[in-house]
C-alpha cells in the first residue's frame, strides 16, 4: 500500500498541480476585489464571497486528495452505475429540488446547497469513455454514434429542462471528444458549415441569402463539370426560367410574388429540368449539388422559425446584440456593454488591484461569478488578461498532451473530455464578457466563485491526474 | 497502439491556440488601440444618464386638458465620488435641514458608495436654478431632471389614479423599470402605463474625478432618445364629473354615467373624493398616510369596489326576466294590500291604488306585484325544481353583466355577488328552500351584491333595449393601434328587445307621471327631456338605508344611463334621484336649470351631521 501511494504521488503531474493552485489563487483574490469597498474589513471576512470561497477551496484540496487516494480502476468500473445514480439526479432535483435564479437545479440539504448538474458532467465522460474503450466501438459506425449521441445528451436534455440553458450547451463539448475518436469529419465539416448559415441565416435577408447560395452552387458546379458546354447550358436554363417567372408573375399575377419567392419558384422550376437533363445526359453532380442546396435553403427557413418562433424573446436578444443587429445597451446588452467598458478602461496595466470603478457592485451584474474576468481586466488591465489566457492555453495544452500520452483508450477519451469541457468553459464565459459570443451564463473554471463549480471542475481535472498517473498500470 | 486519428490532436491544439489568440487580439483591441475604453485619466468612469420622457397627457371627452406635465428635479448623489464639501453651504442653497441632509447622505452611502442614489426628491426650478450655477463645487452630486403630473381640472382621482415610485414587485415584473423609477399605480395611469410612459433613453457621459461631466461617451454612439409618452383621451366629460363631484360633496356614494351606444363611461364619481394633486411629488407620502387613515376611506374606490343589494331598481330585471319567461304579460294585474301576504309572511307595500299592471307596478314600485311576478318565474313548472328554475333566474342576471368585473379598463373593480342555487342550499338544505324563502330578492334586497358601475350597466342595457357594451375609459390613445375590439364587442342580454318597452314605459311614467298617480320619481323630471328613471332604496342594517337610482334619458335614442347611490340618503327619490336628474341636464343642456333642486343638494350635508330635511 505504502509503496503504490509513494508511486501515485511520485507519478502525479505536478505541473497541473501547480497551475491549478495558480488558477484558483487568481479567482479568489479578484473575488475579493470584486466585492471590495472602502467599508469591506479583511480578506477572511466568512460573510463576503472570498471568505466563502476559502472554504470552498479548502474542501476542494481535501476532495482533491481522497481523489487521488481512491484506485484508478474504480472509475472504468464503476462508471455505469454512476451514470445511471447521475441521471436519477437530475431527475430527482426536478421534482425535489429548489429554484434559485429561475431555474431548480439545486439540491438543498441544512446550509448546503448542490447543484447536481455541475458534477454530471464528470460521470458523462466517464461513461463515454468507458463507452467508446468497448471492444468494437467505432463512431463511423452509425449505431454507435448514436448510443454516444445519446450518452452525451440524455443528462443535457434533463439539465434543459430546469432549465439550465448554460449547463446544457456545455455538453456539446463533447463534441471535439468525439472527433478525436474518429467522428467522420464530413459529419464535423457538415456542422461547421451550418453554424456558419445559422450566422448568416440572422445577419442578411432571406433573399441575399438565397441568391448567394444559388451563386455558390453555380460557381461549385463551374469548377466541377470538365464539359463546359453543360455549364452553360445550365445557366441558360436558370435564366430562361427566371425571364419566364417573371414574365407570368408580371402579366397574369399583377407582381403578387415577391422577388424571394420569384427566385425560389425559378430555382425549383429549372432544378426539374437540370434532373431531367442530368439523368439524359449522364451528368455527374448535378443532383447532389442541387440537394445541398435545397437543404441549405430549408435550413435557413428551420433557422428563422426556430429563432422566431421557439427562442424567447430575451433569447433572441441576447444573440442579435452579439451579432451587432440590435444594440440596447441598457437592456439583454448592459451586461455585456459594461462588461467590455470595465475591461477596455484597464488599459495596459490596468488600475491596479483594488482600485477597479465599474467592476463594483451592480455595475456589472454577476460581477463574481459569470462576470469575474472583467475584475482581471479592469485592475490587471492586458497584461494580467493576457497572462491569464496564457495559463489556461498552458494548461489545456498540458491535458491534451497527458490525454495523447495516456495508454488505454478510457484514460485518453477521459482526458479529452476535461479538455473539452475546460476549452468550453474558457472560450464561451471570456468570449462573453469581451463580446464576442452571446451571454450565456456559464462559469470561468477556478476563478468564478462558487462552491459547486469549483468542487466539480477539481473532481474532474483530480480523477484525469489520478488515472495518469498510474498510466504505466493499465497495460 | 496505433490509433488512425491521432493527426486530430493537431487540429484540436490548434483550435485552442486560435481562440486564444483572437481573445488576445480581441483584448489588444479592446484595452490598448480603444482609447475610447481606456478613459485619459486612471480614475474617470462613464455615467449611464436614463433619459426621462414626459408622460403622455391625458384629455377628456371633448379635447380639454386634464392631466399633464411639469418639471421637477431630483439631487443625486454618488458617494464614493465624494470629497470634502460644504454642508452647510449646499444645505443653504437647498433649503434643508443640515441634519436630515446628513442622514440620507448615510443611508445613500450605506445603499452603495457607487450606485447613484437620490438625496432630494424634486427641487422647486428656483432652488434648481441657484443650484445649477453652483453644482461644480459639489463633486459627487448631480441634478437629475423628470417630470410630474399637474392637473388642470383638480378632479377624477378615482378615475385617473395616480403615480409613484415602483416597489420591489414592480421591478421584478418588469425590468424596465429601475429602483426610482415611477409607474402608474391606480386608474387610467395604471391601466394604460405602457402607452403612458413611453420610452427610456439613456445618454452615457464620460465624468473626470470631480464629478466633471467631460462629454458624451463615444460620440453618443450608445445613447438613445428617450420616446414621449402617447396622449390618451378619455372618455369622460370633465365638466360633467367636475359638477358630478360638487354634487357628491359631504356625501357618501357614487355616481357611474355610461354613454350607452358605446360604453363609454361619462363619469364616474366616488364620493368622498381627494384632489389628485395631492398625491403628486414630495408630498405624496404623507398625503396618502392621511387619506388612507380617514375614517371615510377617501381612497376606497366605491364605483367599483363598493356592492349594494339593488333595491326597487330590481325590479327591472325581475319584470323583463318574467316576459320573457313568458309568466308575466305587460296586462297582468295583481292587487296590493298593504303588502304581498303569503303563508304567515308579509312584504309590506306602502298604500296606493290597487290592482296594477305591470307599466303601473314599475310607476309605483308596488312590492307585492314583484313578489307574485318573481314566485311565478321560480315556480312556472316550466323548471323540475328550484335549484334549476333559480339559476336560470341567475343566468339572466349574469347577462347583465352582474357577479363579474364589468369594465375592461378600470383596475381593481370587484365582482360583486350574485349568489348560486348551492349558496341557499348551504343555509336551508336542499330541499328547505323555495321561492318564498328568498322573497327579497323579488324587490331586489337580500343576498345580492352589485357594484355601481354594474348598476349603470345594466342601466345602459335597459336604455338600449337588450345590450350593452362594456364600460371603458379610454376613448383613444395617440397613435395607439390598441386592441380595441373587445371596447366595441356588444354583449346581449337573455331578454328580447321586444320585452323593454313595457319596463321603460314604467319607468317613463315613474318620473314623468301625473300629479298624485303615485310616480315615486317625479323630482327627477325635466321639462324638455323624457327621463326614464326606477328608484331604489338598499336596506342597510347598520344605519339609514341607502338612496338609489337608475334613469336613462332621452327615452328614444338615449345618449346617457346614470346610476346613482347615496348611503345612508334614505329613500331612492329623496337624493339619489335629483343628482341622477341633475347629471342628466348638465350633461345633455349644458347647464341646469333647476336651482332649487341643485341648491338642495348642494347644500346637503349627510357627513357632518348637518342633514337637511
Ligand atoms: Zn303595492
Amino acid at each position: 500500500m505504502v509503496s503504490r501511494r509513494n508511486n501515485v504521488f511520485a507519478n502525479l503531474d505536478w505541473l497541473v498541480i501547480v497551475l491549478y493552485l495558480v488558477l484558483i489563487s487568481m479567482g479568489v483574490i479578484n473575488i475579493f476585489s470584486a466585492e471590495y469597498n472602502e467599508t469591506t474589513k479583511n480578506f477572511f471576512d466568512f460573510s463576503l464571497r472570498s471568505g466563502k470561497q476559502m472554504i470552498w477551496i479548502s474542501a476542494a484540496l481535501i476532495l482533491a486528495l481522497l481523489l487521488l487516494i481512491i484506485d484508478s480502476r474504480f472509475y472504468l468500473y464503476f462508471a455505469t452505475p454512476l451514470y445511471v445514480i447521475m441521471i436519477l439526479a437530475l431527475m430527482a432535483v426536478l421534482i425535489v429540488g429548489v429554484e434559485i435564479n429561475g431555474a431548480k437545479s439545486w439540491f438543498v440539504i441544512g446550509p448546503v446547497r448542490i447543484q447536481p448538474s455541475e458534477f454530471a458532467k464528470v460521470v458523462t465522460g466517464l461513461m463515454l469513455a468507458k463507452y467508446l474503450s468497448g471492444p468494437n466501438i467505432k463512431l463511423q459506425k452509425i449505431k454507435n454514434l448514436i448510443i454516444s449521441g445519446v450518452i452525451i445528451f440524455m443528462p443535457a436534455f434533463i439539465i434543459l429542462l430546469q432549465p439550465d440553458t448554460g449547463s446544457t450547451l456545455v455538453y456539446f463539448a463533447f463534441i471535439i471528444v468525439l472527433y478525436r475518436e474518429g467522428l467522420p469529419g464530413i459529419l464535423v465539416a457538415i456542422g461547421i458549415a451550418l453554424a456558419i448559415l445559422f450566422i448568416f441565416t440572422l445577419l442578411f435577408d432571406k433573399l441575399i441569402i438565397v441568391a448567394s447560395l444559388i451563386f455558390l452552387a453555380f460557381i461549385i458546379y463551374f469548377f466541377l463539370e470538365k464539359r463546359k458546354k453543360y455549364f452553360l447550358i445550365g445557366a441558360g436554363v436558370f435564366i430562361i426560367s427566371g425571364i419566364l417567372i417573371w414574365g407570368v408573375n408580371k402579366v397574369v399575377m399583377d407582381n403578387k410574388i415577391d422577388i424571394y419567392m420569384s427566385l425560389l419558384l425559378t430555382i425549383s422550376f429549372s432544378s426539374i429540368i437540370f434532373i431531367i437533363l442530368s439523368f439524359a445526359k449522364k451528368i455527374k453532380y448535378i443532383v447532389l449539388i442541387l440537394a445541398i442546396m435545397a437543404g441549405a435553403i430549408g435550413f435557413t427557413y428551420s433557422v428563422n422559425y426556430f429563432f422566431y418562433n421557439i427562442l424567447e424573446d430575451h433569447q433572441q436578444k441576447r444573440i442579435n446584440v452579439v451579432l451587432g443587429i440590435e444594440s440596447d445597451p441598457l437592456g439583454s446588452g448592459y451586461n455585456v456593454n459594461q462588461s467590455k467598458i470595465a475591461i477596455g478602461s484597464g488599459g495596459f496595466s490596468g488600475k491596479g488591484y483594488l482600485r477597479g470603478t465599474q467592476t463594483k457592485f451592480n455595475f456589472v451584474p454577476e460581477q463574481s461569478t459569470d462576470f469575474i474576468f472583467c475584475t482581471v481586466g479592469e485592475e490587471w488591465g492586458f497584461i494580467g488578461t493576457t497572462v491569464l489566457i496564457l495559463i489556461f492555453v498552458f494548461l489545456l495544452l498540458r491535458l491534451l498532451v497527458m490525454a495523447e500520452r495516456q495508454r488505454t483508450p478510457f484514460s485518453r477519451i477521459y482526458g479529452y473530455s476535461v479538455f473539452s469541457i475546460f476549452l468550453f468553459h474558457f472560450t464561451i464565459n471570456i468570449g462573453m464578457t469581451i463580446g464576442l459570443v452571446p451571454v450565456i451564463g456559464i462559469p470561468l473554471p477556478f476563478i468564478s466563485y462558487g462552491g459547486s463549480s469549483l468542487w466539480a471542475f477539481t473532481i474532474l481535472l483530480f480523477i484525469f491526474l489520478r488515472l495518469d498517473a498510474s498510466r504505466s498500470e493499465f497495460l | 497502439m496505433k490509433n488512425q486519428f491521432k493527426n486530430r490532436k493537431f487540429a484540436i491544439g490548434g483550435m485552442l491556440i486560435l481562440i486564444a489568440l483572437i481573445f488576445i487580439a480581441r483584448l489588444f483591441y479592446l484595452q490598448i488601440i480603444n482609447t475610447s475604453f481606456r478613459l485619459s485619466a486612471q480614475n474617470n468612469v462613464i455615467r449611464y444618464v436614463p433619459q426621462f420622457p414626459a408622460r403622455g397627457l391625458i384629455f377628456d371627452r371633448n379635447g380639454k386638458l386634464v392631466v399633464h406635465n411639469e418639471a421637477a428635479y431630483d439631487l443625486m448623489v454618488i458617494p464614493s465620488q465624494l470629497s470634502e464639501f460644504d454642508t452647510l453651504g449646499l444645505c443653504n442653497i437647498l433649503a434643508t435641514e443640515k441634519k436630515e441632509f446628513i442622514k440620507s447622505l448615510k443611508a445613500a452611502r450605506a445603499y452603495s458608495p457607487y450606485i447613484p442614489s437620490t438625496i432630494i426628491k424634486q427641487i422647486n426650478p428656483e432652488t434648481y436654478a441657484k443650484l445649477q450655477e453652483r453644482l461644480y463645487r459639489f463633486p459627487g452630486f448631480y441634478v437629475h431632471t423628470r417630470t410630474l403630473r399637474k392637473y388642470s381640472y383638480n378632479i377624477a382621482s378615482h378615475l385617473l389614479g395616480y403615480v409613484g415610485e415602483v416597489n420591489e414587485k414592480d421591478i421584478k415584473r418588469d425590468p424596465y423599470y429601475k429602483l426610482g423609477d415611477y409607474i402608474g399605480k391606480s386608474g387610467i395611469e395604471k391601466s394604460y402605463e405602457t402607452d403612458l410612459r413611453g420610452q427610456k433613453g439613456v445618454k452615457m457621459y464620460l465624468v473626470d474625478v470631480h464629478n466633471r461631466i467631460k462629454g458624451p461617451y463615444q460620440n453618443e454612439r450608445h445613447d438613445s432618445d428617450p420616446i414621449v409618452g402617447s396622449n390618451l383621451t378619455a372618455t369622460f366629460d370633465a365638466d360633467l364629473q367636475e359638477y358630478g363631484e360638487q354634487l357628491m360633496l359631504n356625501k357618501i356614494g357614487s355616481i357611474v354615467a355610461i354613454e350607452p351606444a358605446t360604453g363609454e363611461i361619462l363619469s364616474l364619481v366616488s364620493a368622498p373624493s381627494y384632489k389628485p394633486s395631492l398625491l403628486v411629488g414630495r408630498v405624496r407620502s404623507k398625503n396618502y398616510l392621511m387619506l388612507a387613515r380617514d375614517t371615510l376611506k377617501p381612497l376606497f374606490n366605491r364605483a367599483l369596489m363598493a356592492s349594494y343589494p339593488p333595491g326597487s331598481t330590481f325590479k327591472t330585471i325581475n319584470g323583463l326576466i318574467g316576459l320573457q319567461e313568458r309568466t308575466l304579460f305587460p296586462s297582468t294585474t295583481y292587487s296590493c294590500n298593504m303588502g304581498y301576504h303569503s303563508r304567515g309572511l308579509t312584504v309590506g307595500c306602502h298604500s296606493h291604488r290597487s290592482p296594477l299592471d305591470l307599466p303601473s307596478a314599475v310607476q309605483i314600485s308596488c312590492n307585492a306585484y314583484f313578489c307574485n311576478v318573481f314566485r311565478n318565474i321560480l315556480d312556472s313548472g316550466k323548471y323540475t325544481d328550484i335549484h334549476e328554475s333559480f339559476d336560470s333566474w341567475r343566468n339572466y342576471l349574469l347577462s347583465f353583466g352582474f357577479g363579474q368585473k364589468i369594465s375592461l379598463d378600470l383596475p381593481n373593480e370587484l365582482k360583486g355577488f350574485v349568489p348560486k342555487s348551492s349558496y341557499y342550499d348551504r343555509y336551508y338544505g336542499k330541499k328547505g328552500w323555495s321561492s318564498l324563502t328568498i322573497i327579497s330578492l323579488a324587490i331586489g334586497q337580500g343576498e345580492l351584491g352589485i357594484t355601481p358601475i354594474q348598476l349603470a350597466n345594466m342601466t345602459a342595457a335597459i336604455a338600449n333595449r337588450g345590450h350593452y357594451f362594456s364600460p371603458h375609459i379610454m376613448k383613444e390613445i395617440a397613435g395607439g393601434d390598441d386592441n380595441t375590439e373587445s371596447f366595441t364587442k356588444r354583449h346581449d342580454t337573455a331578454i328580447d328587445s321586444i320585452y323593454f318597452n313595457t319596463i321603460i314605459r314604467g319607468m317613463e311614467l315613474a318620473v314623468n307621471g301625473q300629479a298624485g298617480s303615485g310616480s315615486t320619481a317625479r323630482i327627477a323630471r325635466l321639462d324638455s327631456i323624457i327621463v326614464c328613471g326606477k328608484t331604489g332604496t338598499a336596506q342597510n342594517p347598520h344605519g339609514e338605508d341607502h338612496s338609489i337610482f337608475i334613469a336613462f334619458a332621452p327615452k328614444d335614442n338615449p345618449k346617457i344611463a346614470i346610476a346613482v347611490i347615496v348611503e345612508n340618503g334614505g329613500f331612492g327619490a329623496r337624493y339619489a334621484a335629483p343628482i341622477a336628474s341633475l347629471m342628466i341636464e348638465k350633461y345633455l343642456k349644458g347647464k341646469t336649470k333647476n336651482k332649487w333642486v341643485e341648491d338642495y343638494i348642494l347644500k346637503t350635508d349627510l357627513i357632518h351631521g348637518k342633514q337637511e330635511k
